[in-house]
């Protein structure tokens, strides 16, 4: 595979350098993708998608300058980094010299989606919605969605790296609307993963029982209690917590505009000594996975909290060398018509020694949070809100009534301190991360974790 | 070769590659994007794109591909992959292009202004956003200050005959101000949007961001109490977003409603009103057609609190033998179109903030919503929310609050409000829509 030829690349970037700059980069990428969508009992929404785009950045001290354009055409890809130049006032630099882009380590594919026919895809999504339907005369409407994308991407800077990453994403998630009466409910499931189809081999209808579940049980929900109680946190999506309220907080960018409530915190006991945290992106097949960074540094397994003490924050090259470290292959980007800044890729708490029964019997009233359906979370101040999608009271050191319409209101400096157990059942979850209007896949998971007490709004008066 | 030509061309070749009818959406776009930091430039991006979006029928059953390459090769290979595309979807028969297409008499989507402005001028504004915030005292931080456009055509054509295309402008600008310090940084938004920069006010956005931080230094979690609401515009807007979202009728057909079978209910307060408005003027999603050549219009949806209908694409019209209310929306030539509000507009009413703040006598005035999307469920429409603002008592602003949940379900709510403000603005949260505060009769707050 080539985008964009080296002596092309080289070429760019040196005419991007010609009024100056400390770092120019050419990112180009192909991307493909192909999705399709069972609702109301129908296979719809077939659609394919090709695109081929390239950016252009100069760096100058603390200023960006970057354009874009469709296609990697050379002419079009020199107009840019002429136009790019044009804004930078300085001395032409010379770039490195440049070989070719050296394909990352990829993460295995071993049936790429492409190659699978459509008609398959659709029947998968029926035994989805079979599956889901046969669930209970209650479920009312299943929707189930398919999605496959290939981003070939590679990187040339003028610092002399030249990397490439292939890289195959397929997910599969389910909606279920189930309804008793007056009584409506929605339950969902997801499965997804850098990989290729052969994900979805292995009892893929398991993504649709989950969702009728869930939507099921929500039909005999009470209303959610409220005030300050005991929480326990599910395992996989429940990570979406650790993501708002603390990963968001400890990419670089925040903390160098002193907008995070982690700034100047490093080394500081902000959990117990049993909490221990990361950011990797380089797990194997996971869904916030890559080969590289979109700046072509290697993805890497980054210790955010260790024994308690927050450790690092997550780096792009840009705010790594403002602080004159290593950037921690955090460098993330929606696609070549965005600029890379920090993001995390799978973060998730260390699995701890408690099993998810253990923690729940030391809760005599309170809530188990099993999964979130969102969250927000201001980082200045890391107070958050979510809303939990599937919850159980805890009496008496045991789960009972599932409730509905639960949000946990809280503050992740003092969640993390309230932490008072971790179970040993580490999942991650697929998820998108919005900031800055670009949105990525994110990997969020945990084992079971319990804190001591966060403030739980509920329905009841 | 021109963007309705490309069009054209795109639609031939899906006829060609054996579809029954075909549209394709044509797109080109340059913008801008700069990003102050400190009185300095921290980012600034000059940016073109191109794209054709073509949806292919075979009978009953469609599909949509996209691409990047406006070739002749290109726009073909899209057209074909449509086609190939609507082989795995099932027979729908209701699907298929309007009956009619139209074109709306539209002035002002492109501002003759636009290219007077310089990129030195437009870094100078985006600089004075924030010198103005980071002005006020108190404010100990600019985190964000932006300013951004884009100018853009597209074009539709489809094998009815149909071929338009318009341009338009759009400007805006917003930043976002920190007041307090360590755990008590409160954040404030101030935003202006407009057709060309030179209708930006760059001082009054640097003003609302810092006011809105500076109001809620110092905010405690209050007890919980059941009490009247404000909602100040931009979180009214959020609501509203989302209000309309639940109004579409393909939502109501999927059983995916809060809304569905309520048609001619009184869903809200009397002094409630609120149409879709894709020509009004100065909304950011006016266009002369919707996203599959329907000529657009101005439709009631919600008045004197009883909801009048649903927002219909030619699809959603058909199978409730309706006509459609031009809201087939899409979002860029990458997606096909979907049933989609345009701009929704609440009618204003008489009293302005400070008049409906003394009309709540004690209560809250809540400034910030967070996890609206999450927080809602759309069936049901229950919902449990994040909230900060400030308390109201003897009808005057009070201290101000944080870490507090609203709870209740949308219809409750609508059917609580007792008045809207008098002071519309376009906010461009929850899509696009026009809004004013409003006062909600009583609502659960839930704090210590």
């Amino acid at each position: 595979m080539s985008l964009v030829a080296p002596e092309l690349a080289a070429t760019v970037l040196e005419r991007a350098l010609a009024r100056g700059g400390e770092l120019a980069e050419l990112y180009a990428e192909a991307r493909a993708g192909f999705s399709l969508s069972l609702d109301d009992g129908r296979v719809e929404r077939p659609q394919a998608g090709r695109e081929r785009g390239a950016c252009v950045r100069v760096v100058r001290g603390d200023s960006t300058y970057y354009g874009y354009v469709d296609g990697h055409a050379e002419p079009d890809l020199l107009r840019v980094a002429d136009s790019v130049a044009q804004a930078v006032r300085g001395e032409a630099r010379r770039p490195a010299e440049l070989s070719a882009a050296q394909l990352a380590n990829g993460h295995p594919v071993e049936l790429r989606p492409e190659e699978v026919e459509a008609a398959r895809k659709a029947e998968l999504l029926r035994s989805l919605d079979e599956k889901a339907r046969s669930a209970a005369a209650e479920v009312a409407q299943v929707r189930v969605g398919y999605g496959e994308t290939r981003r070939e991407v590679e990187v040339f800077n003028s610092d002399g790296r030249a990397a490439a990453d292939d890289r195959t994403r397929v997910r599969l998630s389910t909606q279920v609307v189930a309804r008793r009466g007056d009584r409506v409910e929605t339950g969902s499931d997801t499965r997804g993963g850098h990989a290729g189809f052969e994900l979805l081999l292995d009892d893929p209808e398991d993504v649709a029982v989950e969702a009728a579940r869930r939507a099921l049980t929500a039909l005999d929900a009470v209303d959610a209690p409220t005030g300050r109680l005991p929480v326990v946190v599910g395992n996989g999506f429940g990570g979406v917590l650790l993501h708002e309220a603390v990963g968001h907080g400890l990419e670089a960018d925040a903390i160098q505009k002193g907008a995070s409530v982690y700034a100047g915190r490093l080394g500081d006991e902000l959990a117990p000594p049993f909490v221990t945290a990361f950011d990797d992106g380089s797990r194997s097949g996971d869904w916030g996975s890559d080969g590289i960074d979109d700046e072509g540094t290697p993805t890497r397994a980054t210790t955010i909290i260790e024994d308690g003490r927050l450790t690092s924050y997550l780096y792009d090259l840009l705010c790594a060398r403002k602080d004159g470290v290593e950037s921690t292959g955090n460098g993330r980007r929606e696609s070549f018509r965005h600029l890379p800044v920090p993001r995390m890729t799978n973060t998730f708490f260390a699995p701890g020694d408690a099993t998810p029964d253990e923690l729940i019997a030391g809760v005599e009233r309170g809530l188990y949070a099993v999964s979130f359906g969102g969250g927000q979370v201001e980082p200045a101040t890391g107070d958050f809100v979510f809303g939990v999608s599937e919850g159980y009271l805890i009496e008496g050191g045991k789960v009972t009534a599932p409730v509905r319409g639960a949000t946990l209101v809280g503050n992740g400096v003092e969640a993390l301190r309230l932490i008072d157990g971790i179970a040993s059942d580490l999942d991650i979850a697929t998820g998108y991360c919005g900031k800055g209007g670009q949105s990525v896949p994110a990997g969020v998971g945990q084992p079971h974790v319990r804190i001591r007490e966060l403030t739980v709004g509920g329905t009841a008066a | 070769m021109s963007l309705e030509d490309a069009a054209r061309r795109a639609v031939e070749a899906a006829l060609g590659a054996g579809a029954s009818d075909a549209d394709a959406w044509a797109e080109e776009s340059t913008s801008r994007r700069i990003r102050v930091y400190g009185g300095e430039v921290e980012s600034l991006s000059d940016a073109g794109g191109r794209g054709v979006g073509v949806r292919a029928f075979a009978g009953g059953r469609s599909g949509y591909a996209y691409g990047t390459d406006m070739s002749d090769g290109g726009v073909e290979e899209v057209a074909r992959s449509a086609r190939a595309a609507a082989e795995v979807a099932d027979e729908d028969e209701y699907a298929g292009l309007p009956d009619e297409n139209g074109v709306s008499e539209l002035d002002g989507l492109a501002s003759p202004r636009f290219a007077d402005w310089s990129t030195s001028r437009k870094v100078e504004l985006a600089l004075e956003v924030e010198r103005t915030a980071r002005g006020r005292r108190g404010v100990s931080q600019v985190e964000n200050a932006v300013y951004s456009d884009s100018e853009g055509s597209v074009a539709l054509a489809n094998s009815r005959g149909f071929a338009a295309s318009y341009s338009a402008t759009q400007a805006w600008a917003y930043a976002s101000a920190f007041a307090g310090e360590g755990a008590d940084l409160m954040t404030g938004l101030g935003v202006d949007l407009a057709r060309d920069p030179g209708a930006l006010d760059a001082q009054a956005i640097g003003t609302e961001a810092a006011d809105r931080a500076l109001a809620l230094v110092g905010a405690r979690q209050p007890e919980s109490r059941r009490c009247p609401v404000v909602l100040d515009a931009f979180v009214t807007a959020s609501f509203v977003g989302f209000i309309g979202s639940m109004l579409s009728a393909d939502a109501v057909q999927r059983g995916r409603s809060l809304f569905a079978g309520r048609e001619g209910d009184e869903v809200a307060g009397p002094v409630l009103a609120l149409a879709d408005d894709a020509t009004a003027a100065g909304g950011p999603s006016s266009a002369p057609f919707d996203g599959e050549g329907s000529a657009t219009r101005h439709t009631p949806l919600i008045e004197g609190g009883r909801l009048l209908g649903f927002l219909y694409d030619a699809r959603s019209a058909r199978k409730d033998g309706r006509s459609t209310t031009a809201n087939a929306s899409r979002a860029s030539y990458r997606s096909p179109p979907s049933v989609g509000a345009s701009n929704l507009v609440l009618e204003p009413g008489d009293h302005d903030l400070a008049g409906l703040v003394a009309r709540a006598g004690d209560g809250l005035l809540v400034t910030d919503v967070a996890g609206l999307h999450s927080g809602v469920n759309p069936v049901s429409g229950t919902f449990s929310v994040g909230a900060s603002g400030r308390l109201i008592e003897g009808g005057e602003l009070g201290a101000p609050v944080r870490e507090i949940t609203i709870a209740s379900d949308l219809v409750s709510m609508l059917q609580a409000v007792q008045a809207v403000g008098s002071e519309p603005r376009w906010v461009p949260f929850g899509g696009s829509v026009r809004a004013a505060p409003v006062l909600i009769g009583a609502m659960s707050v839930s704090g210590s």
